[in-house]
């Protein structure tokens, strides 16, 4: 299937609706559509997360093994749920479907089949509430948009609340700010009653819960790969930085997504953390028990997320640190920015996060007591704590991708561009449209980036695709920033389809690669081996101001 | 046929009382029905926003369409990403009389190769357009049901009426709201994916908003009714000292049926947009959920993975790879840590 998939035949999208109104369609073909959903969570995964309705399946299958009482069980969770969320319930009743949010979701425009258009992904559920919940809804039936909770409609469910990556583009312009993401969580969850969801959600949430990251490392191979990362870092710079894990008594508390010491290109990333915490000598501890900044316990249901994102307080609480730092992630930063305080009890045990090198309070983080590391790192650039030399990314022309929940769950757009300024001399935007809280999703989030739907991924790309191309057309942009995990383990992909030549990468990997070291070597190449064009040996002497960075920035850009 | 629907609801609705009121009902169709109407309204608006009003807020999901408050040197922007009480004051302000949200809207288009976003401003302006028109039309009602007319009526009458064209005077929100009725319902039929979206209950107050302000338009313009009469029985209604006139004709009754049953219905529709943009989550909540704790009201303990289960597990493997340990290899408390 995936060596089938060319970009021509997927850019000639078809945006014209069925003849059939969308409550008359038949039901979803599996068969017919592989590529564009996921399989199912494994017995296995289920158990061990105590799930109900423990058994093998497929969405193929016919019989999907549901309980006998599938429909009440919906029916009764569903009515718990919207006593429980005065979102869920504001957002049945106030749709006026006026299309607002049609051609935002990346999923629609890409695939232009109308049940991505975020409103009517939102009316699979209405139709269920306005049926079984509202006087009207069960007077007009189909007339007014109600219909009954069947088979077909549950595979509707499936598959379209699992072809939304929960990215929250539509809610920015939605005239009543409905978040299509909160209505795909609850809808997920609902799903999960009754033993349906995908494992490539619920197979990372169960390793999550066992290991402490989604990839089930184990204690000693997250040692392993920090040490081997650590080598080269020494390697490259001459400098073997300084690392601990489990260590009682740091100063901070250090949680990266797991992906950045196992996956590329993440491990520049990585690479960058290690070498920047040692130079301005942070006190700082890994964790192999929290070893995981990342949350798929949010793609799967509110308990889940509680119940993986409690470690992390555990573990400081254990190592009776002062605050926790956290790495590039999007998905860990909504949990943490907008969940965490209010899952967990008041972390009076850490105190309010100050930075030990510039003395910097974080007084925006007073209570979840957790600083990004965008913010760590702006704040020591701001005060010129260390010194950067751009030109060692000169070979780089970098654009930023906003990470989806970094922009619209946090706000975080400025940080990582004063840090990318500060390393980088050809930076370009993307256009307008297409970054900050109006930045496309890279098609893969909220859990659906796999194989098995690898051509719903490239259309959902599309639009993230369509504005790289456009940078890397008209300045040669050469490499993708991001500060998310999903973002750098599936962006590479979409951009070998839509915008090929373009490289991924993170924005610490930028800090590793124009941070000037105390006692380093001489840097001949970046972090990924490549070897540097110029190397000046005038540009160690003083440490860049960011406004040299953005006057070079204008230069480029006459 | 979900269009074919709404109109032949709206035209039932509109022969009942147009035939009913000429067989001497006019107390059902002049007092009664508008009475009823009103208390539904009311009683159910009420219901309605209490209802969303009483349910818990779990968790603060905030959208932010701009940089929040973090470091000092960092120009925040306190509109879209309000940190404080006040802030998101004016960010809710800004939405329901400007329709900020909306205003952003933008229309993907496939072209020379690629997805572009353009701006687009025509579903905002028409919104806007109707939304106002409407206001001061019901504004301008007011002079029907108090004497004498209060000063600010008198206002928007002169200021609506400006350009005087014809007589009487064509008010020029009649015609904004008509014209922005159309767009909305045009854009319905017109757009192939707007078409397949919409329900009946889309086309359904629309169709109603417009026989609502055709007949009062006929009214006024064309087929003039005893206005004297008018201004009686709608004194009478607010006063709760109701008379029926004869003389009103049915093309009153008709508009004053109209406007009974979208009140009454409004409650239970979409229509409660009104009262829900309030109270969306996303767009009233500030953004300061790192600094602030929100509480869950509803909130209950979980079955966690504690680091005791985890050291058991993986003690060995974790004493191999040099790591600390809470517990000796045997699995025995460390002194300094005994506690179970």
């Amino acid at each position: 299937m995936a060596e089938k998939l060319k970009p021509d035949a997927l850019f000639n999208v078809d945006y014209s609706p069925p003849k059939k109104g969308w409550m008359d369609t038949t039901a979803i073909d599996f068969n017919a559509t592989k590529g564009n959903w996921n399989f199912a969570a494994t017995p296995e995964s289920m158990e061990y997360l105590d799930m109900p309705n423990v058994r093998k399946w497929q969405p193929y299958e016919d019989d999907w093994k549901l309980p006998n009482d599938w429909q009440r069980i919906l029916f009764e969770g569903f009515k718990k749920r919207l006593k429980k969320f005065r979102s869920l319930k504001v957002f049945m009743d106030i749709c006026v479907r006026c299309g607002a949010c049609a051609d935002k979701c990346h999923f629609y425009i890409g695939s232009g089949d109308p049940k991505n258009m975020p409103v009517l992904r939102a009316e699979l559920m209405r139709s269920i509430y306005r049926n079984d919940y509202t006087l009207f809804g069960k007077v007009f039936g189909k007339m007014v948009g109600g219909r009954k909770m069947t088979m077909d409609v549950l595979k509707e469910w499936f598959y379209y609340f699992y072809q939304c990556t929960e990215c929250r583009r539509c809610s920015v312009f939605c005239p009543y700010g409905i978040d299509t993401a909160e209505i795909t969580m609850i809808a997920r969850e609902l799903m999960w009653e009754i033993g349906v969801g995908i494992d490539w959600i619920n197979t990372p949430a169960a390793n999550c819960f066992r290991t402490g990251n989604h990839l089930g490392i184990q204690p000693h191979g997250v040692v392993d790969s920090i040490e081997f990362a650590a080598d080269e870092v020494e390697e490259i710079t001459g400098i073997m930085p300084e690392y601990s894990f489990n260590r009682k008594g740091a100063e901070v508390l250090f949680i990266a997504p797991s992906a950045d010491y196992f996956a590329s290109p993440h491990y520049y990333t990585l690479l960058g953390y290690l070498m920047l915490f040692h130079e301005i000598g942070l006190d700082y501890t890994w964790s192999t028990y929290a070893s995981e900044g990342g949350n798929f316990g949010l793609f799967h249901s509110h308990e889940m997320m509680k119940r993986l994102n409690a470690k992390m307080y555990m573990e400081a609480e254990r190592l009776g640190v002062k605050w926790i730092l956290g790495g590039e992630c999007g998905h860990m930063w909504r949990v943490i920015h907008q969940y965490m305080a209010t899952l967990q009890k008041p972390a009076n045990f850490l105190e309010v996060p100050k930075s030990p090198i510039t003395g910097t309070v974080f007084e925006h983080a007073k209570s979840t007591k957790m600083v990004h590391v965008a913010e760590f790192t702006a704040d020591l650039i701001q005060h010129n704590k260390i010194k950067l030399d751009p030109a060692r990314n000169d070979h780089w022309v970098p654009t930023y991708h906003d990470s989806c929940n970094p922009a619209r769950g946090m706000g975080l757009l400025e940080e990582p561009r004063q840090v990318i300024h500060a390393c980088c001399n050809n930076f370009h935007e993307m256009p307008e449209n297409t970054i900050r809280e109006q930045t496309f999703c890279c098609g893969s989030g909220a859990g659906l980036g796999t194989e098995e739907n690898l051509e719903m991924r490239m259309r959902g790309g599309l639009p993230r695709g369509s504005a790289v191309k456009y940078v890397k057309d008209k300045f040669g942009a050469n490499i993708l920033l991001c500060m998310c995990a999903i973002d750098k383990a599936t962006l590479p992909a979409v951009m070998d389809f839509w915008a090929p030549g373009t490289e991924v990468g993170g924005v610490h990997e930028m800090v590793g690669n124009a941070l000037i070291m105390t006692g380093e070597k001489h840097r001949d190449t970046d972090l990924r081996g490549e070897e540097y064009p110029i190397v000046d040996s005038q540009a160690h002497l003083a440490p860049p101001q960011e406004e040299e960075a953005v006057a070079q920035e204008d230069q480029a850009d006459a | 046929m979900r269009l074919g629907f709404a109109l032949i609801a709206v035209l039932v609705l509109i022969a009942i009382p147009y035939f009913g009121a000429g067989m001497g009902l006019g107390m059902l169709f002049g007092v009664i029905i508008p009475y009823l109407a009103l208390a539904i309204f009311i009683l159910g608006f009420v219901v309605k926003v209490m209802g969303w009003a009483s349910l818990p807020v779990p968790f603060r999901i905030t959208t932010t369409t701009g940089q929040a408050k973090s470091l000092p040197w960092v120009k925040r922007d306190p509109l879209e990403s309000p940190y404080n009480g006040w802030e998101t004051f004016w960010r809710m302000f800004t939405e329901i009389v400007f329709f900020r949200s909306l205003f952003r809207n933008t229309k993907a288009e496939l072209k020379e190769g690629r997805v572009v976003q353009g701006s687009t401003k025509f579903l905002w302006a028409a919104g806007l357009v109707f939304h106002y028109s409407f206001l001061v039309i019901i504004l301008r009602h007011v002079n029907y049901f108090v004497t004498p007319t209060p000063e600010f009526v008198t206002w928007l009458q002169f200021v609506d009426g400006f350009f005087q064209i014809g007589l009487p005077i064509l008010y020029l929100t009649d015609i904004f709201f008509v014209l922005g009725v159309g767009y909305l319902f045009l854009r319905r039929v017109g757009i192939s994916q707007m078409r397949y979206l919409s329900l009946a209950s889309d086309y359904f107050p629309l169709f109603l908003l417009l026989a609502i302000g055709l007949t009062g338009m006929g009214m006024r313009y064309l087929w003039k009714v005893d206005i004297v009469g008018v201004k009686e029985l709608a004194v009478g209604l607010f006063s709760f000292n109701p008379v029926v006139p004869a003389g009103v004709g049915p093309l009153f009754f008709t508009h004053l049926f109209l406007v009974s049953f979208l009140i009454a219905y409004f409650p239970f529709s979409k229509l409660m947009h009104m009262g829900g943009a309030f109270l969306t989550p996303t767009r009233n909540m500030p953004n300061n959920t790192r600094a602030e704790r929100h509480v869950n009201p509803w909130d209950y303990d979980v079955k966690v993975h504690t680091y005791e289960e985890y050291e058991d597990e993986f003690r060995p493997v974790m004493k191999a790879a040099g790591l600390p340990l809470d517990r000796d290899p045997d699995g025995a408390a460390k002194p300094e840590d005994a506690n179970g």
